[in-house]
């Protein structure tokens, strides 16, 4: 499986990319292969500060639902769209065109608490 | 508790199946994708390993006194090469499992019960096992493939000299199939969408299961898992125990009447018959989301006033329709189709309608 080396992960399984003072943030290929089809990605946080470890949406798979968890606080700036119409993508591109969420980092001390991609890859196996 | 794993485990990690936890079982669940697979099934055939289900075989002079008093349904309609749908009435007016009935020979029956029922069942059945009806329990020795599709008979028709057209729905025949003897051959399922169910020994499912992906390959077979055999029977309303019946629901209010035949005595049939006759306050009934959303078991439902009517026991987004769909127990007076009902998603209030069933 793939966890690219320029991004953070959490232990919850979502990747963080960091650019500058603006996060970008998706769930993992081992997330997504988890879950299954993802059919509804659900995030009416936009322009909130959501605090590190909150809930800012949720996403589901025909089975399951499964809520997204903040990776460090920050404020919601935008919500990938395309994920309205074809949530698929996710599962198609989990760290590319199926990002979720862009935010503004609240305290830059909380991204010491991510996880690289090898620390990551060893959590699940 | 160690899972068990079914004769073919090895077959299904080797396929890249994702292994799950199931009644006591290490079941796939996927394959590659829960739509495509569902999609396979409704549209072509596909394959499941369903080995984890349980088998009895009840034999004997007194056999079919003993289902007749614990089973709802009537056991005595059965012809030799016929199956039937039926349950296990508690004391209490719930239920105690669902099953079929297969009548094998005059005196002899198998009983094919839930994965995660089987001990409870045999219990429930030599608690009432008082004439001397001889029980074995063969689910560890048998192997279950469902084969279900609208091309699930051209799929398998090149592995036996049984006709397969001939046999009807809910009947079944034993023979030889792959090059293996004593196969049950059952025109039954759980997904709505045709086929057979082989039930064979475990000594030959390995050989079975790679002649029918084999001889399936110009109708595409594809092997489907448990995720997408769920969403299959949901949109067709069928019930699944643990989710809408269980020890509390009654055989009336989760639409199985039909096979609750007053035609002898059987387990707590006079409450059930009174039940019938006085009227259910609470019915299963299936409804299509309206508002884009998913049910899923335990959301409330609720009317227009907000006041909870019931709750979902099943949920899915149905891969044929893409939409949300679900089954729930709902108060009497909402369980007529076309009602509006609303699902209580998370932190909104979602409207949905009922249904007849199926949904699709």
């Amino acid at each position: 499986m793939n966890f690219p080396e320029e991004l953070k992960y959490t232990k919850d399984h979502e990747w963080v990319r960091i650019e500058g003072d603006t996060i970008t943030i998706g769930i993992t290929s081992f997330a997504q292969q988890e879950l299954g089809d993802i059919v509804y990605v659900e995030v009416e946080t936009v322009d909130e500060e959501i605090g590190q470890g909150e809930v800012f949406g949720t996403v589901e798979a025909v089975k399951t639902v499964s809520d997204l968890f903040m990776p460090v606080s920050g404020t919601i700036t935008s919500f990938n769209e395309a994920l309205e119409a074809s949530p698929e993508i996710i599962n198609e591109d989990p760290y590319g065109k199926g990002w979720m969420i862009q935010a503004t980092i609240s305290d830059k001390s909380e991204l010491d608490e991510l996880i690289s991609a090898a620390e990551y890859q060893e959590l699940v196996g | 508790m160690t899972l068990k794993k079914v004769a073919l485990n090895d077959i299904h990690e080797k396929l890249g199946a994702k292994m799950v936890p199931f009644a006591g079982y290490n079941m796939p669940v996927r394959y590659s994708s829960d739509k495509e697979e569902h999609l396979a099934v409704r549209n072509s055939v596909g394959i499941f390993d369903v080995s984890h289900m349980g088998e009895f075989m009840l034999e004997g002079p007194e056999a079919l006194s003993l289902i007749q008093r614990v089973t709802s349904n009537d056991a005595s309609k059965l012809e030799v090469g016929q199956a039937q749908y039926t349950c296990l009435p508690n004391e209490d007016g719930g239920i105690v499992d669902d099953l079929l009935v297969y009548k094998m020979a005059e005196e002899k029956y198998m009983l094919v019960v839930n994965a995660s029922n089987i001990e409870k069942d045999w219990n429930w059945l030599t608690k009432y096992n008082t004439n001397g009806v001889k029980m074995e329990n063969i689910s560890d020795s048998m192997s279950l493939f469902a084969v279900q599709g609208p091309k699930a008979t051209q799929a398998l028709q090149s592995l036996t000299a049984t006709n397969l057209d001939d046999i009807k729905f809910y009947t079944f025949v034993v023979g030889e199939f792959a090059g293996t003897p004593n196969v049950i051959i059952s025109a039954t399922g759980y997904t709505g969408a045709g086929g057979f169910e082989i039930y064979v020994d475990n000594q030959y499912a390995g050989q079975v299961w790679s002649a029918i992906m084999e001889a399936g390959q110009e109708q595409d077979i594809k092997p489907i898992g448990l995720g997408a055999r769920d969403t299959l029977r949901l949109e067709m309303g069928f019930c699944l125990y643990g989710n809408d019946i269980d020890d509390t629901t009654s055989p009336h209010e989760a639409g199985l009447g039909w096979i609750t035949k007053y035609t002898k005595e059987f387990t707590n049939w006079q409450n059930l018959k009174q039940q019938k006759e006085e009227g259910i306050k609470r019915k299963l009934v299936g409804f299509l989301m309206e508002d884009k959303g998913i049910p899923r078991q335990g959301y409330d439902i609720r009317n227009e006033a907000g006041e909870t009517i019931g709750q979902v026991t099943s949920g899915t987004l149905s891969p044929l329709l893409n939409i949300g769909i679900g089954l729930g127990y709902v108060s009497k007076v909402y369980s007529k189709s076309e009602t509006t009902i609303y699902i209580a998603v998370r932190n909104k209030i979602l409207k949905a309608v009922v249904k007849k069933l199926p949904l699709i």
